[in-house]
């Protein structure tokens, strides 16, 4: 056990250093910058392993990395907010080219106007990019979460984003339990995919094809997405062999007699956590991964439990329809012999969460129960 | 290196650069190719056009995804292959620059191959920076005409200070291939700058191709040159005798009919102009050797 103070976002550095990269290409945005500058410490000093490429944009910066990814080396980029945005051609078209990615995204508002809050907006808004998404609510768990990710992006041959709240996570300092280097090489191992561009063999990769031929494309990529969250935990259960710890698709705190659960996803996962003991029969779910939808393990613990009602917390507004988890969870329960009532709190602008807030939501007379959602400015 | 039965209209000037480029530096070649004629010209998968690997890419991403395969291919251990990126006027003045100039900047190990047909050919012949003052294009259809120059990429590329920079065009394959050989040689970012005839968007026989890339030579309109370091300029084909009035490679082209004789006048010094700088540069150089 190595224990170190580090900021989230030198934890996400920190664990691609451990994994061992061929190439980073990245391009500073607040509030991502540690990661950048950090990966660049570790090239300075000779430790990275692999190149890091300062390129001249977000866009450029997986560009390189598909270039890089289709030779068959390991790549890893890291973003926020704006700058996830402008990516957003690359990102479909990263995930159509099957190509595994790492990509770290800190969660911050997109304007207009300029705002550096963690709306977490930016992540959630490529939700159909065909991306796998995971929420983290700590500095120890994106560090293992993106160590993970490289074994769940190359395994099904897709690129895996790893989330995190601004500032409440990227610049929040904790002590992390850093995993020993060459303990780490060894369990993540190297690639093990085929390079798609090989010298000696002519192809025509990712040319221009008819609907018929990318309908089956499409249908495999779903169809392998959906693996994910049995590949997961089949990594998580060798990574707790290795490292004596383990993350689920969801976690889930259940006191006795829970019949409302709370359900939030990164920094203010946390926060549910914490306040739980101030509520009565009242339980919590972090949701880790956001794409592909846990469905099935969402749905078995609500029907385990007989959960009446779900109060999910949103950071973030879909305009015109509202809180995007929210909405997810209502499709998910849909269908269910008894589905829950599904509830939202709407902190849209990345606002602070706090303990009172969520117990004013929940207990004053005009709480949750009487209304469909709340917004988080009217708890404070 | 080129199939037969590959997708390009007859006379397809962008079809006989990639053949004179692929014969030139492969077989051990990888080309990066962006939204373009040539992502039609390539086939459909599994089908290729090309005896080399093609990685096709977005829009605005070449020269990035370039780097990233470079990279890449060299992490590998694959020192050895030749990275070529391909792109038309598009992806290279326009939509792909920002990329370019990254790239260029970086001074990524990679050749970036500019195939002009002076339009958005692919989409149906739409004006781009690199239609010639006075054309017209479906996006400037008659009486509209492209006002404002071509951009001078071949100065903005030589701004950038890379190692290697040339123009070529498909009626001097010998020159084309020099060019092509040398740069490969070269370690650093490399240019090319091919000026590709494009008969269903100039309005021209197919037939007429070679013509028109000769005679875009012998008028001083495409002068052949190359650029070393940014600052050493080099005809490398000089038009024998005197200069063909530029009148003689509008004439015959659709996109240029119906322009007055006063815009013809003002093309003309616009490339009296240019050709007449080109010269300054390229004395320069030999004063400086």
């Amino acid at each position: 056990m190595a224990y170190e103070l580090m900021s989230g976002s030198q934890a996400a550095a920190v664990a691609v250093q451990r994994v061992g990269v061929d190439l980073v290409a990245a391009y500073p945005i607040t509030p991502q910058t540690a990661i950048v500058e950090t990966l660049a410490n570790f090239e300075g000093k000779g430790e990275l392993g692999g190149e890091f490429v300062s390129v001249e944009s977000e866009y450029a910066a997986l560009a390189c990395c598909y270039g890089a990814a289709a030779a068959g080396a390991r790549v890893f980029t890291a973003t926020a907010s704006h700058g996830l945005a402008y990516m957003h051609e690359m990102i479909h078209w990263c995930s159509g080219a099957r190509v595994p990615i790492v990509m770290v995204n800190v969660n911050r508002t997109i304007g207009a106007p300029w705002s550096l809050d963690p709306d977490q907006g930016d992540s959630l808004s490529q939700r159909d990019t065909g991306w796998m998404q995971i929420y983290c609510s700590g500095a120890q768990e994106v560090l293992d979460t993106v160590m993970q990710a490289f074994l769940l992006s190359e395994e099904l041959l897709l690129p895996c984003m790893v989330v995190f709240d601004g500032f409440y996570i990227s610049h929040t300092y904790e002590a992390v339990d850093v995993p020993d280097l060459e303990k780490t090489r060894k369990f993540i191992g190297p690639p093990p995919f085929t390079a798609q561009v090989q010298p000696e063999k002519p192809a025509n990769i990712h040319a221009l094809i008819t609907g018929d031929m990318q309908a089956d494309l499409v249908r495999n990529r779903h169809e392998t997405m959906l693996r994910a969250p049995a590949v997961f935990k089949e990594i998580n259960h060798r990574f707790a062999e290795t490292f004596g710890r383990s993350y689920g698709v969801i976690d889930s705190v259940m006191p006795p007699g829970t019949k409302k659960v709370i359900l939030a996803a990164g920094a203010t996962a946390e926060t549910v956590r914490w306040t739980l003991p101030e509520l009565e029969q009242t339980g919590m779910v972090q949701l880790r991964m956001f794409r592909p939808f846990p469905r099935e393990d969402l749905c078995n613990l609500f029907e385990a439990h007989d959960i009446e009602q779900v109060v999910v917390i949103d950071r973030n507004c879909s305009t015109g329809m509202g809180g995007i988890l929210a909405q997810e969870l209502q499709a998910a329960v849909y269908g269910m012999e008894k589905p829950p009532a599904v509830k939202d709190i709407i902190l849209a602008g990345g606002i602070d969460l706090t303990p009172e807030m969520l117990v004013k939501a929940l207990t004053e007379t005009a709480s949750l129960d009487k209304v469909e959602q709340k917004w988080g400015v009217d708890l404070r | 290196m080129l199939n037969p039965g590959h997708n390009a209209c007859p006379g397809c000037g962008a079809a006989l650069a990639v053949r004179y480029l692929t014969r030139a530096l492969g077989p051990n070649l990888a080309i990066v190719l962006t939204a373009s004629c040539w992502s039609i010209i390539s086939g459909m998968p599994p089908l290729t056009a090309l005896k080399c690997p093609i990685l096709h890419c977005p829009f605005p991403s070449a020269g990035s995804v370039g780097s990233g395969l470079r990279r890449g291919l060299n992490a590998k251990g694959q020192h050895n292959t030749t990275v070529v990126v391909l792109a038309g006027d598009g992806g290279t003045f326009d939509i792909g620059l920002q990329a370019l100039s990254g790239a260029a900047q970086r001074n990524e190990d990679y050749l970036f191959v500019c195939y002009d047909n002076e339009a958005y050919m692919n989409t149906g012949m739409q004006t781009s920076s690199a239609t010639p003052f006075g054309a017209r294009t479906n996006t400037a259809p008659y009486p509209l005409f492209k006002e404002g120059q071509k951009k001078d990429i071949m100065q903005i590329m030589a701004a950038h200070g890379i190692p290697y920079a040339a123009t070529a065009t498909v009626a001097f394959p010998d020159d084309m291939e020099r060019k092509l050989k040398k740069a490969q040689e070269i370690r650093g970012f490399r240019f090319m700058h091919i000026l590709s005839p494009c008969p269903p968007g100039w309005g021209t026989d197919s037939s007429d191709t070679i013509h028109l890339s000769r005679l875009a030579v012998n008028t001083g309109f495409f002068p052949l040159y190359e650029i070393v370091n940014g600052v050493s300029w080099k005809m490398t084909c000089q038009p024998e005798g005197k200069r063909t009035p530029l009148k003689e490679y509008l004439q015959n082209q659709r996109r240029f009919k119906q322009m007055e004789d006063l815009r013809i006048e003002a093309l003309q010094e616009e490339v009296d102009h240019d050709w007449e700088a080109l010269q300054e540069k390229i004395e320069a150089t030999k004063c400086s050797d």
